[in-house]
């Protein structure tokens, strides 16, 4: 008996928590935009600024932060063995979360730039590097991601990321490349 | 000494000019060089005298970089009178086959090509040379030695040629020999692959943007480049004139992979794809002389290699031969201008080296062995090719003569790569 009262009393407590934060979450999101935009505009007052400011500019930051992580995934580079354009099996977990996010972002469109090592013939690196953001391409599309939001380009060799003429230099010279081109200014974590 | 009189009979026996030939072996193991022999080079002496120091100099190098003569310098003090006739016996003591005689008189250069043994002028051309540091000036000389090759061997030499190359993003300019270089686009840009039209007033070339880029066409005369129909979009790279002027093919890279188009660049219309492959790469078209075939490299069986098909893209089939697995990428290929020939690089051990495939007979000879060594690109002549070497340390452009396998350096700053040469220029 003692036991079903506790619970039941736990119980009330968890809905009534529940409840009770719902409002309030929910016109949090809403001042960020409209805040952010302030906090850099010219503030003559040196004061500190007044309290209720401070939620909403940590909310600020905190999206600002994400979106700054979530671009950084998005954003970062795959490589490629020597001459080959297929994915390493090490690049699908980047991939993976590179779809997730652009699948969470609808609104986002990204640029693939294929790249090629130094060595090979400059003309044919040009296709080389071609295939190898194709590649990307295709398995995001894979993935669900729709192909019109996905453009590919290639350098070849002509844009290396690391100078040297050594097995180091040109693994890092061999990637795919991805820039956000669209839809880039507040990203949303996947779920 | 007696390969130097055969050839002085066959000139003295025959007005004509003899054919550039090998020697033939006969049956009893003599050998009868009664021709103009391409592997050996009769000795030249350019005749001092007063004037013309700028002339004779650049006339020199031409003679030399012709590699159809052993130029060979007159000794101090051993001039001949400057208004005398030839001292015919003075040369032959030099040794020398040929004497080059320049004589001024007023603004009129008369230059004479003598036969030292037959003790008599071969031939005699006029010339008014433009004064000297006028851009004018190198192009006349070049002509002059020109003749003087067609005098001896029946065939002009190539010093009326340029050499367009890419250094640090421009396609650049210069003169056979390497000199006279100038800019041909702007700075800031990054331009790649300059392919000449066969008349030698304009030049194609891809402008890289951001990871894309249309086929330019640029007048040497000047004036705003023009965009080739088909390349809009996309990245669009290695063009190649037909051998008639009317057409550019050329490589588009984009969400269908990578393949050759062909545009009409006389009317600037009509763009017809030529070869279709998702998965595929299809890359640096180069025509036939005749226009009727195309050679380009493919990855259609993996490592890009070089295939060739009819001129509208029908009837593919693989040029260059190779083992599956075992013979390295091929690439750059260019048809040479007689059609007899194919020069392209190929990776092995490790580096790109110059290869001649024997278009009718199928059979390759390596060129090059020292350093990394690529895209060949022939001169007018069929025995000359420019390429890219880094032997000596960075990326330069040499020429290989492939009759004596005399090799040159012809760049010597910078980073030069992807040259292409010219036909002869009016």
């Amino acid at each position: 008996m003692t036991r079903f009262t506790l619970l039941a009393v736990g119980a009330f407590a968890f809905v009534a928590a529940c409840g009770g934060k719902k409002p309030a979450e929910t016109p949090a999101p809403e001042p960020t935009p409209t805040m952010a935009p302030a906090a850099p505009a010219p503030a003559p007052a040196p004061a500190p600024a007044p309290a209720p400011n401070d939620d909403a500019a940590a909310a600020a930051r905190m999206a600002a932060e994400r979106t700054r992580a979530l671009t950084a995934d998005l954003t970062a580079m795959i490589n490629f063995d020597f001459d080959r354009s297929d994915i390493m099996p090490g690049d699908k977990a980047n991939l993976d979360r590179k779809a997730a996010i652009l699948a969470a972002n609808p609104a986002t469109k990204i640029q693939v730039t294929g790249n090629a090592d130094e060595r090979g013939s400059a003309e044919y690196n040009l296709a080389l590097g071609n295939r190898r953001a194709l590649a990307a391409e295709q398995y995001l599309v894979g993935k669900g991601i729709d192909g019109g939001r996905i453009e590919t380009a290639s350098y070849g060799s002509e844009r290396p990321v690391a100078q040297g003429q050594n097995e180091a230099a040109w693994a890092q010279n061999r990637n795919d490349q991805f820039t956000l081109t669209a839809g880039g200014a507040n990203l949303v974590s996947p779920q | 000494m007696r390969r130097a009189l055969a050839l002085l009979v066959a000139l003295a026996g025959n007005a004509a000019p003899a054919a550039a030939q090998d020697s033939v072996p006969q049956p009893g193991g003599v050998r009868l060089t009664l021709r103009y022999d391409p592997g050996n080079r009769p000795s030249l002496v350019i005749v001092p005298g007063a004037g013309l120091d700028s002339v004779r100099a650049i006339l020199k190098r031409d003679l030399d970089f012709s590699d159809r003569f052993e130029t060979i310098v007159q000794p101090d003090g051993a001039a001949a009178g400057p208004a005398g006739p030839l001292n015919y016996a003075l040369y032959r003591n030099f040794g020398a086959a040929f004497a080059l005689e320049l004589s001024q008189v007023g603004a009129q250069t008369t230059i004479r090509l003598h036969d030292v043994g037959g003790g008599k002028v071969l031939n005699t051309v006029e010339v008014r040379f433009a004064d000297a540091g006028d851009a004018a000036l190198r192009m006349q000389v070049h002509r002059a030695s020109d003749d003087v090759v067609r005098w001896v061997t029946g065939t002009p030499g190539v010093a009326t040629t340029r050499i367009a190359f890419v250094s640090g993003g421009r396609i650049m300019l210069m003169d056979f020999d390497g000199a006279a270089i100038t800019a041909l686009t702007p700075a800031g840009e990054t331009a790649l692959s300059p392919a000449w039209s066969p008349t030698g007033d304009r030049i194609a070339y891809t402008r890289l943007g951001e990871g894309r880029g249309p086929v330019l066409i640029r007048r040497l005369a000047g004036g705003a480049p023009q965009q080739v129909p088909g390349t809009e979009s996309a990245l669009n790279i290695t063009p190649m004139f037909s051998p008639d002027g009317q057409f550019l093919a050329y490589a588009q890279a984009g969400e269908q992979g990578t393949n050759i188009q062909v545009a009409n660049v006389s009317d600037m219309c009509c763009v017809q794809r030529l070869t279709a492959g998702r998965f595929a790469d299809n890359l640096s078209p180069t025509y036939a002389p005749d226009g009727q075939r195309i050679a380009f490299v493919s990855t259609r069986a993996g490592p890009p290699q070089i295939y060739v098909m009819e001129a509208n893209g029908t009837n593919a089939e693989l040029l260059v031969p190779f083992d599956y697995g075992v013979t390295g990428s091929s690439n750059g290929p260019e048809w040479s201008p007689d059609g007899v020939s194919l020069a392209f690089h190929r990776e092995v051990a490790g580096g790109p080296q110059i290869f001649v495939l024997d278009v009718a007979g199928r059979r390759l000879k390596q060129l090059s062995s020292s350093g990394r060594n690529e895209d060949p690109t022939w001169a007018p002549d069929g025995r000359h090719i420019a390429f890219v070497s880094d032997r000596t340390g960075q990326r330069q452009v040499w020429v290989i003569d492939i009759e004596t396998g005399r090799v040159r350096a012809i760049t010597t700053g910078g980073q030069a790569r992807l040259p292409a040469w010219s036909r002869r220029l009016p």
